[in-house]
């Protein structure tokens, strides 16, 4: 289960209203490497991890992922809400504002609704592991692609701290990985010595 | 009458300790034997326990299963941690 604590993980604090952002950051919140993805993703396959260490990183890395999706939708919302309709319609989010307003749906940037298929839960832990390390990596890209496409400091100083917690979490998810690489390899058998009569040919 | 100021305060405090303890319990989860971090995660725990008491007291619930209410009941107040005016300059 979880507790709801009423502060943010990190603090949004947008001045500026800026529809264009919002339009590509919501991709974090709801696109094929985002942050409703990698929390769904790593909630689901701890049902079948192996290893103490990897069982608590998935549950832990996916509870701090719904922090962070709560972060970029309060982004988004910030960005949108004191917008005016010009400033939407200029900034090309008029078809989005047709759909959802200036509500925060998951969406990638193109406008694809989220779908279950952006992730993978296959129920083999090297698998599972594999892939979130993977996953790690697209939304540092993501969220560098991102950076790149903005100066307001407003919005950098989030997605900076965004961008770093996937670096930690790839380095923690290399970690799990390596325990259960190792604890495969463990040998499990009590080998005894062969009794003589096994090696009588008769 | 509440503080802006000092309550912004305390809330960029309970953030800084509560990424401490985010960080050490991430790493704890792949080295549980480490003693020191051990140490420091129960000491930052004890920490944003404190603060968050400190919160409650004077600003209002933080923490949904943790903080008191007085009359009327107070976890309905704005604003919510997503709206600006609910979040510290950095
Ligand atoms: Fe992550």
């Amino acid at each position: 289960m979880w507790s709801y604590d009423k502060i943010l993980e990190f603090p949004v604090k947008i001045k500026n209203p800026n529809p264009a952002l919002a339009k590509i950051i919501i991709s974090q919140y709801g696109g094929p490497d985002g942050e409703l993805a990698a929390s769904i993703r790593y909630l689901s396959q701890r049902f079948t991890m192996i290893t103490p260490e990897a069982i608590a990183t998935l549950n832990d890395i996916g509870t701090e992922e719904l922090a962070h999706l709560e972060i970029v939708g309060a982004m988004v919302h910030q960005l949108m809400k004191n917008a005016s309709i010009e400033e939407i319609e200029r900034a090309g989010v008029g078809p989005y504002y047709t759909d959802h307003g200036k509500g925060v749906y998951p969406q990638a940037a193109a406008g694809v609704p989220f779908t279950a298929a952006f992730i993978q839960v296959k129920g083999d832990p090297i698998v599972d592991l594999t892939e979130d390390l993977a996953a790690e990596q697209k939304a540092r890209g993501t969220y560098e692609w991102l950076i790149n496409q903005t100066d307001d400091p407003d919005v950098l100083e989030p997605l900076k701290f965004l961008r770093e917690r996937e670096v930690v979490h790839y380095q923690r998810f290399g970690e799990a990985l390596r325990k259960v690489q190792d604890y495969l390899q463990e040998p499990r058998l009590f080998i005894m010595p062969k009794p003589d009569f096994m090696n009588r040919n008769d | 009458m509440i503080n802006i100021n000092n309550m912004m305060e305390l809330k960029r405090e309970l953030s800084a300790v509560h990424m401490m303890l985010e960080e050490l319990q991430l790493y704890l989860n792949t080295h549980p034997s480490d003693r020191d971090a051990i140490a420091k995660r129960n000491l930052f725990a004890k920490q944003y326990k404190g603060l968050k008491d400190e919160f409650n007291k004077s600003y209002g619930m933080i923490s949904q299963d943790d903080s008191f209410s007085p009359y009327p009941w107070q976890w309905v107040d704005e604003p919510w941690p997503w709206e600006y005016e609910a979040n510290f300059k950095l």
